[in-house]
């Protein structure tokens, strides 16, 4: 079925692309070749290009160099519009459809069938009929969406993109959604799909879906082509490692100032924290001074772990104890009186407050603990404001500059600060360094190590293993929304974790 | 001589360009100039539109006139300006207006008494009593909306929508449709009273407007407030209370809403359910507005909101003195505050830049 020989040409071929926003190189010599009739997985860390990639594919970006080659014509999508109308059609991650319609209005939305000038509605039933037909899916297509499960959205997504006489399918986390029996239902439009000639791209997370629907593989790294593989050429553990990057040995000579005997007593312990369909039991101990990493793919339960010690979420099973007693956690203010602060994963929607300004931003968490009646003097809040600039190193105009000016690192930096003030006892950093240049990165994890060693509990959360593995004293490694490992520093061994992270078992 | 002078012009003229730059980018810039135009035509159109005079110790004029009808509309848009602060709307001002201005006639009513030969009116409660009912009736009212809004996430336009027909539903039938009358004297102070020469409505407001200045700049509130408004979810997880702190904004709006319908009432001497603030959460919206405060929350300005109302009041004053017949009024009207919108609107002012390009 798949064919890789040289004699079948690709339907989609894409060299040398190349991307930079402000700050960030995305995309340095990416490229992706599609044949007809395959499944086409693309993986890589968050962060390693793929979105980006695909929003070039797609139209949303413009590359500054490189060439998109479908059906050997060059092309250059200018608009997702463009894109499908050269035939390049997307599913996205979150189903983009209006509940609210029907299904068969969702399908032809914004290109109805018309007849006199008004809307055939019989025209468009028969035809949405038929088309989810093709992918053997059958159900009442004048009954709004909203009435079907996720999985029949999803088809009726597909179905919408199919019916602009689509090449090249691109799947963009379709499945995060999706349970077991409602993934087999999509591999199944996808399989008949691929019979029919369809090229199909698919972008995922899970391992395990990776090898159940791949013909081959394009893993990305940093920005970059890491290389392409035959699915069934390529074990769980040898793709991990291409995901994360070769262990690097000079990384691996880490500081081990931070003997294993003297670690301080324990700060936060957690028996069984759960939260139903989200996170399975989990155990977590923190001493104080301690840097415990947490390591898994994205949806392992990382954040999830995270965002139940902060209360951020309410954890419907287990307890927490802060100092030896028992704390309750139903909401961040209750976290943030026990002394523990939490630097969100999504900077833009649960960290920065874009139009205020960078001290308004970084006083809040104080100010909120403080109450609202016990106004920080201003006085106050210009020297803390200046003071952390100063510390980690903030590039910003002024203080009074809105934070949304500020470069992503930077904006990092006084979201940091913002919890710094408050002297918390434990930090949660969920992907601190993530999307950040390197120099940022540099001076938060110099900064955090510092903070260490003066006593504070760091809960660390990263994609990227090398990242964990060098700073942490521990790390707690997860998989499928549990724990499933926990290593101390000198028996943490690349190889080992990653193994876990696989789940090809150790 | 001059060589002295020479620099220290040269000095002066840094400060003096930033300060320009300063006074044209300020947010209050284009309201305040809106209110400017207005005055100034009233001041060409209307003869003797500035002067004021004393009689009985009282100053009378245009101008105080003004103030004094604008005076429960800057109460409501100081209301308004918090809950459009946080993303919210409060769509029952108008009710809440009807419904405590009502509380308070019922209570008070009045009755005669003969004392001493001379016929005089009583309170049926004592007024202190009345205006805490009253008050009391709108702080409930407020917190009915604000629990709606932030415990059961109802859409502020649809939870205030609830309290705006039941709100004047309820003074119709307290009232039965009938207007009540006030027939006792103290009463009339609070909306057509003077104290030391100004009208007493004046110092309500005055009073409410320095209290909420004061606790949104001394307190740690207009901050909060703010990035409730920009980002509840990031808000929520700095640990600031926002569904504390959203309830607080509805309670103050009728609060003040309250408070206007007592000026109304005391002004008007009785109260109409029916027509008491009719509308007036739709002109405290649009002062807000026109005082720059975006709808779509956060940043907000409370003097912006007082010089909207003043443009508002301004406006209608213009019209009624221009002698523009009643039924072109709200043409008028209309027209005005498109204009003020449009100027205010960024992208009009980008198009304006492309067109005369």
């Amino acid at each position: 079925m798949t064919a890789l020989g040289s004699g079948m040409q690709p339907v989609l071929d894409v060299t040398g692309i190349h991307k930079q926003f402000p700050g960030v190189r995305a995309l340095c010599d990416a490229g992706l070749r599609l044949f007809p009739g395959e499944v086409h997985t693309l993986m890589g860390q968050n962060g390693a290009g793929k979105s980006t990639l695909i929003k070039v594919l797609t139209g949303v970006y413009q590359p500054d160099s490189g060439a998109i080659v479908l059906g050997g014509q060059a092309i250059r999508p200018r608009s997702t519009q463009d894109a499908q109308a050269l035939g390049i059609s997307t599913v996205y991650q979150e189903v983009n459809l209006c509940p609210n319609l029907s299904v068969a209005e969702n399908i032809f939305i914004g290109r109805y069938p018309r007849r006199f000038g008004f809307v055939d509605w019989r025209t468009m039933r028969r035809q949405a009929a038929e088309l989810l037909g093709r992918l053997q899916i059958e159900i009442d297509v004048a009954r709004p969406l909203a009435t079907y499960p996720l999985a029949i959205q999803q088809m009726v997504a597909i179905a919408r993109a199919l019916h602009t006489d689509a090449r090249v399918l691109i799947l963009d986390e379709p499945t995060s959604s999706l349970d077991e029996a409602e993934v087999q239902t999509l591999f199944g439009v996808l399989r008949r799909l691929r019979a029919e000639g369809m090229a199909i791209l698919f972008v995922t997370h899970f391992l395990d879906q990776t090898y159940a629907i791949s013909d081959r593989i394009t893993v990305m790294r940093n920005g970059e082509r890491e290389g392409e593989y035959l699915c069934a050429e390529l074990s769980r553990l040898a793709l991990v490692n291409k995901m994360i990057g070769a262990p690097a040995d000079a990384e691996q000579a880490a500081p081990q100032d931070s003997a294993d005997g003297e670690r301080g007593e324990v700060f936060l312990r957690a028996e069984g924290i759960a939260r139903k369909g989200v996170l399975a039991p989990v155990d977590l101990e923190l001493h104080r001074g301690e840097l415990l990493g947490l390591a898994g793919l994205l949806g392992s339960g990382r954040t999830e772990t995270a965002r139940l010690l902060f209360g951020a979420d309410r954890a419907d099973a287990g307890s927490v104890e802060v100092e030896g007693k028992r704390v309750r956690l139903a909401n961040p203010r209750d976290a943030i009186a026990q002394r523990i602060g939490y630097c969100s994963e999504d900077r833009k929607h649960e960290g920065a407050i874009l139009p205020l300004s960078v001290r308004e931003n970084l006083i809040l968490a104080l100010q909120a603990r403080q109450g609202i009646w016990r106004a920080i003097p201003m006085r106050r809040q210009q020297q803390l404001a200046s003071d952390y600039v100063k510390w980690l190193g903030i590039k910003t105009a002024s203080i009074e500059t809105p934070i949304g000016a500020l470069s992503g690192g930077n904006q990092q930096k006084v979201l940091l600060a913002r919890w710094l003030a408050t002297d918390p006892g434990l930090l949660i950093l969920d992907e601190p360094t993530r999307g950040i240049d390197v120099r940022a990165k540099q001076d938060i994890m110099d900064y955090v190590s510092k903070l260490c060693r003066k006593g504070m509990s760091i809960l660390f959360i990263s994609s990227e293993l090398p990242e964990v593995l060098r700073v942490s004293d521990r790390m707690l490694v997860m998989r499928d929304r549990k724990a499933c490992g926990e290593y101390r520093r000198g028996e943490l061994d690349e190889t080992s974790v990653l193994k876990v992270i696989a789940g090809e078992g150790a | 001589m001059n060589a002295r002078v020479d620099p220290a012009l040269a000095k002066s003229a840094t400060p003096a360009a930033s300060l320009r730059t300063v006074l044209l980018q300020h947010p209050l810039l284009r309201p305040a100039a809106a209110l400017l135009v207005l005055l100034a035509l009233d001041a060409i159109l209307v003869p003797g539109f500035f002067r004021l005079e004393i009689k009985d110790g009282h100053l009378y004029g245009a101008l105080i006139d003004i103030l004094n009808r604008a005076a429960p509309l800057m109460l409501a848009a100081l209301g308004m300006t918090l809950v459009i602060a946080t993303r919210g709307i409060d769509i029952s001002v108008g009710a809440v207006v009807a419904l405590a201005g009502t509380v308070a006639a019922m209570l008070i009513g009045g009755t005669m008494v003969m004392n001493n030969g001379a016929p005089e009116y009583v309170a049926n409660t004592p007024m202190g009593t009345a205006l805490a009912a009253a008050l009391g009736v709108a702080l409930l009212c407020g917190l009915w909306n604000g629990v709606l809004v932030a415990g059961i996430k109802l859409q502020p336009i649809v939870a205030t929508l609830i309290l705006m027909v039941a709100g004047r539903g309820l003074a119709q039938l307290f009232t039965d449709g009938q207007i009540v009358t006030v027939y006792y004297t103290p009463y009339f102070f609070l909306g057509s009273g003077y104290l030391f020469g100004l009208p007493f409505s004046l110092y309500v407001v005055a009073a409410v407007f320095a209290v909420t200045l004061l606790l949104m700049k001394k307190t740690a509130l207009g901050l909060f407030i703010q990035a409730i408004g920009i980002n509840p979810v990031a808000a929520r997880l700095a640990g600031l209370r926002t569904a504390t702190l959203i309830v607080f904004v509805y309670v103050f709006c009728s609060a003040c809403a309250g408070l206007a319908g007592l000026l109304i009432t005391s002004n008007i001497k009785s109260a109409d359910a029916n027509n008491a603030g009719l509308l007036l959460e739709l002109d405290a919206i649009l002062a807000v507005t026109l005082g720059g405060t975006s709808l779509a929350g956060g940043k907000f300005s409370l003097a912006g909101s007082m010089i909207g109302a003043l443009i508002i009041q301004t406006l209608t004053y213009t019209i009624y003195s221009l002698g523009v017949p009643p039924e072109v009024n709200m043409v008028v009207k209309a027209v005005v505050v498109f204009v003020v919108c449009i100027s205010q609107s960024s992208e009009f002012r980008q198009l304006l830049r492309k067109t005369s390009a």
